[in-house]
């Protein structure tokens, strides 16, 4: 077991370092002179050196890899052009609503998913499986905003349930914080519940012409029990497996999902980034959102023995 | 000479009875392939249908639809409607190129990976590497580095959609170069380039044109939250991402400026995604138990 997680931490090493090099040659790559990119259009050639100086840009590209990669290491993400605060800071600041929004999200896709993807499974070529399976393609083929908006209209302008915009930090109760952040999730989680749906019917389709199936109705136990307690139990592991490789997904839904409810966020942060190209922010969101995509995948991997009492490590 | 006018009209004959087959079979799909012949005839036609996207027309601001301006006008009184016609050209452009893209590149790289044992490990690491960072950021990145046109749109979504090629094409070539024929064609002498040509891409077909289109549709969706988020096709390009992102401000007065766009994306993108799931039921039932 410990092994077994000593080898899968160590097995992130190498993703994070492909994912520190390509936002270090980020700005690198970017045609002309990094400098004159931070300085900005209406920069002068005094701005632009000092720029090169301070930032040690005139050193050799290795030598900048390395002091950028040592920094790093110790927790620093460099300064924001924009505003002059570390950026590590202001992550940390605009780092509440976005974990609120992604795990609120993800509880609430698995509600609407999994249940959904058992009732298709289980009926399947029947009317109910072809309408789940219908919201499960528009889920997909909806942009998030667009949804969002939709939202927005019925349930903040037409009828007044939730706030248009905004957010309520946790710290102010835990009432106006879920009123804030559940539409919010709501809307995204349609997206990610489309996903899961499918994936959800599939393996519980697989899974139902397995002989033990066949072996628990024989002996007479209800379809309920069959389908919990027999199948489900066995389609977790591609579940959950999806639920990771959904959360690049979500990660994306959700810079665009604050952009629409307007929640200072992570998502928020980018966006504001990009319009101010501030890209010491920029690289240290890129490599925030990555960590928490590898965390959560390892956290997934690491539970499959919970599921599956038969995977040992 | 005979046989073979007898053989075409033999083939003629049989051909309505065939598409009535593909249609009886696969109505999803054919609904999803109207739709999108529908949608790239409006694109092709847009100049004809609506000539001016771009005339600004301050006495009509933000009025909505009516039979002069059927999906409403914008805040500087441009025709939504003419707008959203255009602005269907971009959306099956970087659809479409992206798709492309994605395919020569992913399709290559998977090959190389999975039959060149020594550059297998590298390339996937770089590959699971760039699927560690969420495809909307990836291209948010590279867009925040390059200047806004619609060509690094295309390449940006493509950088962040190769990765999943890759990892697809590689699978099928794992499983294909243990295969007898294969071992059989290295011992007669065949080079390696021909083999992967011959023996193997043809292979790689049916599950690579699948998740082709699924990239297609993603891609429509990619661009429009790069327009919306300010990140994409430039401002004064009328793609559906922009005409939102124009929408935003005004969104609780004029909800139609965003409405009209987006069923017009969301429709798109559902008649992609409908072709998809009939191209997987169709070339590779195994994909379809699978998904």
């Amino acid at each position: 077991m410990y092994a077994y997680v000593l080898r899968r931490l160590l097995a992130t090493i190498p993703v994070m370092a492909v994912v520190a090099v390509f936002v270090f040659l980020l700005l690198h790559l970017a045609p002309g002179d990094p400098a004159a990119i931070i300085a900005g259009d209406y920069a002068q050639p005094a701005d632009i050196a000092r720029i090169r100086t301070e930032l040690g840009l005139d050193q050799p590209i290795y030598v900048q890899f390395w002091r950028w990669l040592w920094s790093l290491l110790h927790g620093d993400l460099g300064v924001s052009i924009f505003s002059g605060l570390p950026v590590t800071r202001l992550i940390a600041q605009r780092l509440q609503p976005t974990l609120a929004i992604a795990s609120g999200t993800i509880v609430m896709a698995v509600m609407i998913a999994v249940p959904l993807g058992v009732i298709a499974a289980w009926k399947a070529g029947s009317w109910i499986d072809r309408l789940i399976m219908v919201f499960a393609v528009l889920g997909f083929s909806i942009p998030v905003f667009v949804i969002g908006y939709i939202f927005i209209y019925a349930f903040a302008i037409a009828l007044p349930l939730f706030p248009v915009e905004g957010y309520a930090p946790i710290e102010r109760g835990i009432g106006p914080f879920l009123h804030t952040i559940f539409l919010p999730c709501f809307v995204l989680a349609i997206l990610y519940a489309a996903l899961l749906a499918r994936i959800t019917r599939a393996s519980m389709l697989e899974i139902l012409t397995e002989d033990y199936i066949r072996t628990a109705h024989a002996k007479g136990l209800s379809s309920r029990t069959v389908l919990v307690t027999h199948a489900l139990r066995n389609a977790a592991v591609p579940i959950a497996t999806v639920i990771g490789i959904g959360v690049a997904l979500l990660l994306g839904g959700v810079v665009v999902t604050e952009s629409v409810f307007n929640i200072p966020g992570l998502g928020r942060l980018t966006v504001d980034a990009i319009l101010h190209r501030d890209y010491p922010v920029i690289q240290g969101l890129i490599l925030v959102f990555s960590l928490i995509y590898v965390v959560v995948n390892l956290l997934i991997d690491l539970s499959y023995a919970v599921f599956d009492p038969r995977i040992r490590y | 000479m005979a046989t073979t006018a007898t053989g075409i009209e033999a083939a003629a004959r049989r051909r309505p009875a065939r598409f009535a087959e593909f249609a009886r079979r696969n109505p999803t799909m054919l609904a999803g392939l109207v739709i999108i012949a529908a949608m790239a005839a409006v694109a092709i036609a847009s100049p004809l249908i609506a000539p001016h996207p771009l005339a600004i027309n301050p006495i009509d601001r933000l009025k909505p639809p009516s039979a002069a301006h059927p999906f409403g006008t914008d805040m500087l009184g441009r025709d939504i409607f003419a707008r959203t016609v255009h602005g269907g050209r971009i959306s099956l452009l970087v659809g479409f190129s992206v798709a492309a893209l994605t395919t020569v590149f992913g399709t290559a790289i998977g090959l190389v990976a999975g039959y060149l044992r020594r550059l297998d490990a590298f390339v996937m690491r770089v590959m699971d590497g760039l699927m560690a960072v969420p495809g909307i950021l990836l291209a948010i990145a590279f867009m925040a580095i390059a200047s806004a046109s619609v060509m690094n749109v295309v390449v940006a979504i493509a950088i962040a959609e190769v990765p999943r090629m890759v990892r697809l094409v590689r699978s099928v070539v794992l499983t294909i170069r243990e295969q007898p024929y294969i071992e059989a064609a290295v011992s007669i002498g065949t080079r390696t380039p021909k083999l992967i040509l011959r023996h193997i891409l043809p292979n790689t077909i049916a599950p690579m044109t699948v998740q082709a289109t699924y990239v297609c549709a993603s891609a429509m969706i990619t661009e429009a939250i790069l327009s919306f988020l300010g990140a994409g096709t430039p401002p004064e390009i009328p793609s559906w991402g922009n005409i939102m992102a124009e929408g935003r401000e005004f969104f609780e007065l004029t909800p139609w400026i965003i409405l009209f766009p987006g069923l017009f994306l969301a429709a798109t993108v559902l008649a992609v995604n409908l072709v998809g799931d009939g191209l997987r039921d169709t070339l590779d039932p195994r994909i379809a138990r699978r998904m």
